[in-house]
């Protein structure tokens, strides 16, 4: 979230699109009720009429897989109807920008931009560029008249999606668009607000990327972005799975979003040198360009004493990819299918229900020598080799299955989707042998690196010098039991020589040698400071002396009265409660909203005063600088060049949809997606076989694939199997009632569900034709309940297909049959 | 004033005379001496399962979880929790959750109970000869070099890669950020790159 929870409590507007809050996030929804008393209203866009919609203000229903034609038709709207915010357009995004002339987009080559190559399915993106002055600094037409500016082709791009085309496409009735255009787009005035809240609902597309990119230039084009009651909101779906992402648990990411090296970056000066982004903006503060501070101190945090000036802080130990290797989900388990794979760790993890094409995964861990399940239950992907169609004895996989503690059994911190880390505390010991994570891999540690030392191998280096100071040590040098504080500590970071500010004379010492490091400015290049995490740092520091988790705060003062709660746990970066909150002033300092005053110039102390502001610099009026930080040219991107598929989002249909032609253009899915080509990798469009649209989702009973929430009675007493929702004009054709058992089939497997017929689908009328929606919980698999009466998994049916960009799963738009059991 | 229940629980444990409340508080006061939490130990903790965050008070007593429920002092959810986070007790107290390591051998059509020793020993052992079997310490790149006459020429580069592709790990967004941070430090120490997880899917 750019913003935060209770952060939903001060739009006037909320969009809940590619979400179900009142589903998945109950508890927020109380922010979103407390903005409504208010007066604030809620719109829920979604195939289905969800909880969410039973609250909602405004309700538009649209085909799976159509957000982009959907949002591009509120882009048209916004701009038709002047409904922008354009002080804020053209002093804080690229609107006033002036493209490269080559540059074509679709609305000139029916669906494609400049530079497409078919055999490669991707784009030469050197026509996506921005014209230079001789400065070096891109052309601007602040009167966004230029035909060559973003701001022109934004219009031209989008004059297409016409209400009728949009229409057609969604299958939302035209009333309905409108009434939800105008309501959204009333929120481009100073003094009204509106926020976004999505979910898997727009990342579990082919154009997932894009979808989201579509809605922040309409958040841009409103003004909404950086402030109080606005932004784009990820509404996530696992407790720590922002601090998981924030910790690179992820193969193309380090710690706090450094990219992992490849083969091409081979030294660290290359490193640094290609990965480090330069600017001639003056005004930019191009926070990226500390790269190289945060790199070296992940380094000397990781490798410790071993890391030196003369080895480049040890970057020689961190594995780099091939050039263009990518190791997403999707390429491992086609790895894992071809049999590349020796050993595998699912460590918290069941992927025999959670990914996508579930039967794919499931062969696929049968191809292992080994696999290492860490879970609290035993569950159907540690069991796969006794799972439905395996025979086990045929199947040579050792398999060890390893207890480990709840989150009330070990102490440690979590990082919600507002970017809060909250402290948890141990209440018990874990039942039986279970165990911390934390003191398994503390285990492993210890063993494969007495291996090593004992019997040399290959490459030992990043082996035996990886630190792991964490605890008092046997005799033999080994950690007894894991002091997570010393891991929270590492992850801040600390000052390993006196550090001086060289910049003022006499040079000022900003931290002793042996202490905390209080924030990341205080991060150094040349060794002299470790940050595990440099997003992190910050939450564990050194305050009168004394060593303070911010993370296990618990004061309640709200002086702001937005809700910030500044005091209460911490949150990245630097406590700032909302990102990019410079923008939510104007260029001399004071609130666009004197109503919802996140930050304020105080031009007598020269200070901010609000939230934590976006650095210390004055207002942009004076000699300030400009509000997005993070990127380059210091404003947000209306034409974002970054993305595979283009620097405007386009509408393309999922790769299993009901239409032969995208009325859009002659591109009928997105043109950059990897297709896998195997026999286990089946999709079919268009397909009498397959007539219906499906998607998946969660039920507030359970959690993802069940596996903690299944065991637990009083849930599965309240959903207790897989069900499936259809239309009462579908179940009629079909013949089907309520509660009665069927198959729900697609290309690549089949389940078992109940079927609930209900008014919440509705038959969309598409391109003339009647589609019929389905959609299905994901939460439920073979192993638990072991009676078998829960069914198996969703995922058996969804498609291995995934988004251009982030390579997640098409799980969300797919087609299948439903015929009775 | 408004007194939560928590709050009132505080109150009424003590011996603060609250005739400023002007309600009689002694029928409350002997109910709450009976509630089973009363000798109970309190641990925050914040709910496992989706992101919002949500604040839970523990109650233990003698080792054991007794009761969980919302946290009011919590600003997100102020006491507020939806049918999972109010199931959590059930997460502690579960009759499934696994009690030993167990291991099932290749061919193997039933799980054995094993030693935490045995397992760990046998993993590292399988981890470093799957490392050191299948560890790839160079590949060749392609890079643009200048010629003594100033032309570029693309020429073909040995450079280190020092990893194995024969070991793959995914998780754990269930897991704490400490232990994320371990996972991913242990992980690239072996030299792998095939590391994802949850947020991926």
């Amino acid at each position: 979230m750019t913003n935060h929870w209770i952060d939903l409590k001060n739009a006037d507007v909320i969009l809940a699109m590619g979400s179900n809050p009142a589903s998945n996030h109950p508890v927020s929804m109380k922010w979103i009720m407390r903005a409504r008393e208010r007066g604030a209203k809620l719109i829920s866009v979604d195939p289905r009429f969800t909880q969410t919609s039973a609250k909602a203000d405004l309700y538009a229903p649209l085909r799976s897989g159509t957000d982009i034609a959907f949002l591009g038709g509120m882009i048209n709207y916004i701009l038709e109807k002047d409904l922008y915010f354009r002080d804020y357009v053209v002093n804080y995004t690229n609107a006033a920008f002036l493209v490269n002339p080559e540059f074509k987009g679709p609305a000139d080559l029916d669906g494609l931009f400049s530079g497409y190559n078919a055999e490669k399915r991707s784009y030469d993106k050197a026509t996506w560029s921005f014209q230079k002055g001789e400065d070096g600094l891109p052309l601007k037409d602040p009167t966004l008249q230029d035909p060559n500016c973003v701001f022109q082709l934004l219009k031209k791009q989008y004059a297409r999606y016409t209400l009728d085309k949009v229409s057609s496409i969604t299958g939302t009735p035209k009333d309905k668009l409108v009434a939800v255009y105008e309501l959204y787009g009333s929120t481009g005035k100073p003094d009204r607000v509106g926020t976004e809240c999505y979910a898997m609902g727009w990342t579990q597309h082919t154009v997932g990327t894009q979808n989201i990119r579509t809605m922040a230039i309409i958040q841009l084009l409103l003004g909404n972005m950086g402030v109080a009651g606005g932004g784009v909101n990820a509404m996530r779906g696992e407790s720590n799975v922002q601090g998981s992402t924030d910790h690179g648990i992820l193969f193309h990411i380090l710690t706090g979003y450094n990219p992992v090296p490849n083969a091409s970056l081979f030294d660290l000066a290359t490193y640094n040198e290609k990965t480090t982004p330069t600017t001639k903006e003056p005004r930019s503060v191009n926070w990226w360009s500390n790269r190289p501070k945060y790199m070296v101190s992940y380094l000397k945090a990781i490798y410790g004493d071993a890391a030196t000036k003369e080895n480049e802080f040890g970057y020689a130990w961190l594995p780099k990819l091939d050039v263009g290797q990518n190791c997403s989900w999707l390429n491992l388990f086609d790895k894992m299918h071809q049999g590349q794979f020796e050993g595998f760790f699912a460590w918290g993890q069941n992927p025999a229900c959670s990914g996508a094409n579930s039967n794919k995964t499931r062969a696929a861990l049968a191809k292992l020598k080994w696999m290492v399940n860490v879970n609290l239950y035993d569950n159907e992907t540690g069991s796969f080799w006794r799972g439905p169609g395996m025979s086990p004895a045929d199947i040579q996989t050792e398999v060890f299955m390893l207890p480990c503690a709840s989150s009330v059994e070990k102490e440690g911190s979590i990082s919600n989707s507002g970017r809060w880390a909250q402290w948890r505390y141990k209440a018990v010991d874990p039942p039986g042998q279970a165990l911390p994570d934390g003191e398994i891999m503390n285990e492993l540690y210890f063993k494969v690196r007495e291996l090593y030392l004992k019997e040399g191998g290959a490459y030992p280096d990043p082996v035996v010098n990886l630190t792991w100071d964490y605890g008092e040590k046997d005799a033999s040098g080994k950690v007894k039991h894991i002091n997570i504080h010393a891991v929270a500590k590492e992850i801040n970071g600390y000052f390993l020589e006196d550090v001086y500010d060289t910049k003022v004379d006499p040079p000022k010492l900003i931290g002793k040698k042996g202490a905390l490091v209080t924030s990341f400015p205080s991060l150094q290049a040349d060794g002299t400071t470790s940050s595990g995490n440099w997003l992190y740092c910050n939450s564990y520091i050194l305050k009168d002396g004394k060593e303070v988790n911010m993370m296990a705060r618990r004061g309640k003062d709200d002086k702001t009265g937005l809700g910030l709660y500044p005091e209460w746990s911490w949150c990245w970066p630097v406590n700032r409660r909302i990102i990019y909150n410079r923008a939510s002033v104007d260029l001399q300092g004071n609130p666009w909203d004197p109503k919802r005053p996140l930050l304020q110039w105080n031009a007598a102390d020269k200070k901010w005063v609000g939230d934590v502001p976006d650095g210390p610099a004055p207002p942009m009026g004076t000699d300030g600088k400009l509000p997005f930080i993070m990127k380059p040219d210091g404003v947000a991107s209306i034409f974002g060049p970054g993305l595979n598929e283009g620097p405007f989002p386009e509408h393309y249909e999922a790769l299993e949809c009901p239409l032969e032609e995208n009325s859009m253009s002659k591109q009928r899915i997105n043109p950059t997606i990897k297709i896998f080509g195997g026999e286990s990798d089946a999709f079919f469009s268009c397909d009498l076989r397959y007539p219906y649209v499906a998607t998946t989702y969660r039920a507030s009973e359970h959690w993802q694939t069940g596996c903690m929430t299944r065991h637990c009675s009083w849930l599965l007493e309240m959903q207790p199997q897989n069900f499936v929702e259809m239309s009462v004009e579908l179940a009629k054709e079909l013949g089907i009632k309520n509660g009665e058992k069927v198959v729900v089939v697609s290309g690549r497997g089949e389940v078992e569900a109940v079927a609930m017929i209900s008014e919440r689908f509705k038959p969309f009328k598409v391109a003339d034709s009647t589609v019929h929606q389905i959609g299905l919980t994901w939460h439920f698999g073979w192993q638990f309940p072991e009676d078998g009466s829960g069914f198996d998994s969703a995922n058996l049916l969804t498609p291995n297909v995934g988004d251009a960009n982030t390579m997640i799963p098409e799980s969300k738009a797919f087609m299948v049959n439903v015929r009775k059991a | 004033m408004g007194v939560s229940r928590r709050d009132f629980l505080k109150l009424s444990g003590t011996t603060v005379v609250l005739g400023s409340l002007g309600v009689n508080l002694d029928p409350a006061k002997a109910y709450a001496q009976g509630l089973r939490i009363k000798n109970a130990k309190q641990t925050t903790t914040v709910c496992p399962y989706c992101s919002v965050g949500c604040g839970i008070i523990v109650y233990t007593e003698n080792g054991k979880v007794i009761q969980c429920e919302g946290d009011p002092d919590h600003p997100i959810s102020e006491g507020t929790l939806c049918s999972k986070g109010s199931s959590i007790m059930q997460m502690a107290n579960n009759d499934t959750r696994l009690l030993k390591p167990r291991y099932r051998e290749p061919g193997g059509t039933a799980w054995k109970e094993v030693e935490w020793d045995w397992a760990l020993d046998r993993i590292a052992r399988l981890v470093k000869d799957a490392r050191d079997k299948n560890f790839k310490a160079f590949s060749t790149i392609k890079v643009k070099e200048v010629q003594p006459d100033g032309t570029e020429i693309e020429v073909e580069k040995q450079v280190p890669v020092n990893r194995t592709d024969a070991i793959a790990h995914i998780g754990s967004a269930a897991m704490d950020n400490e232990e994320c941070y371990l996972i991913q430090k242990l992980m690239r120490s072996w030299g792998l790159v095939y590391i994802e997880h949850q947020a991926r899917i």
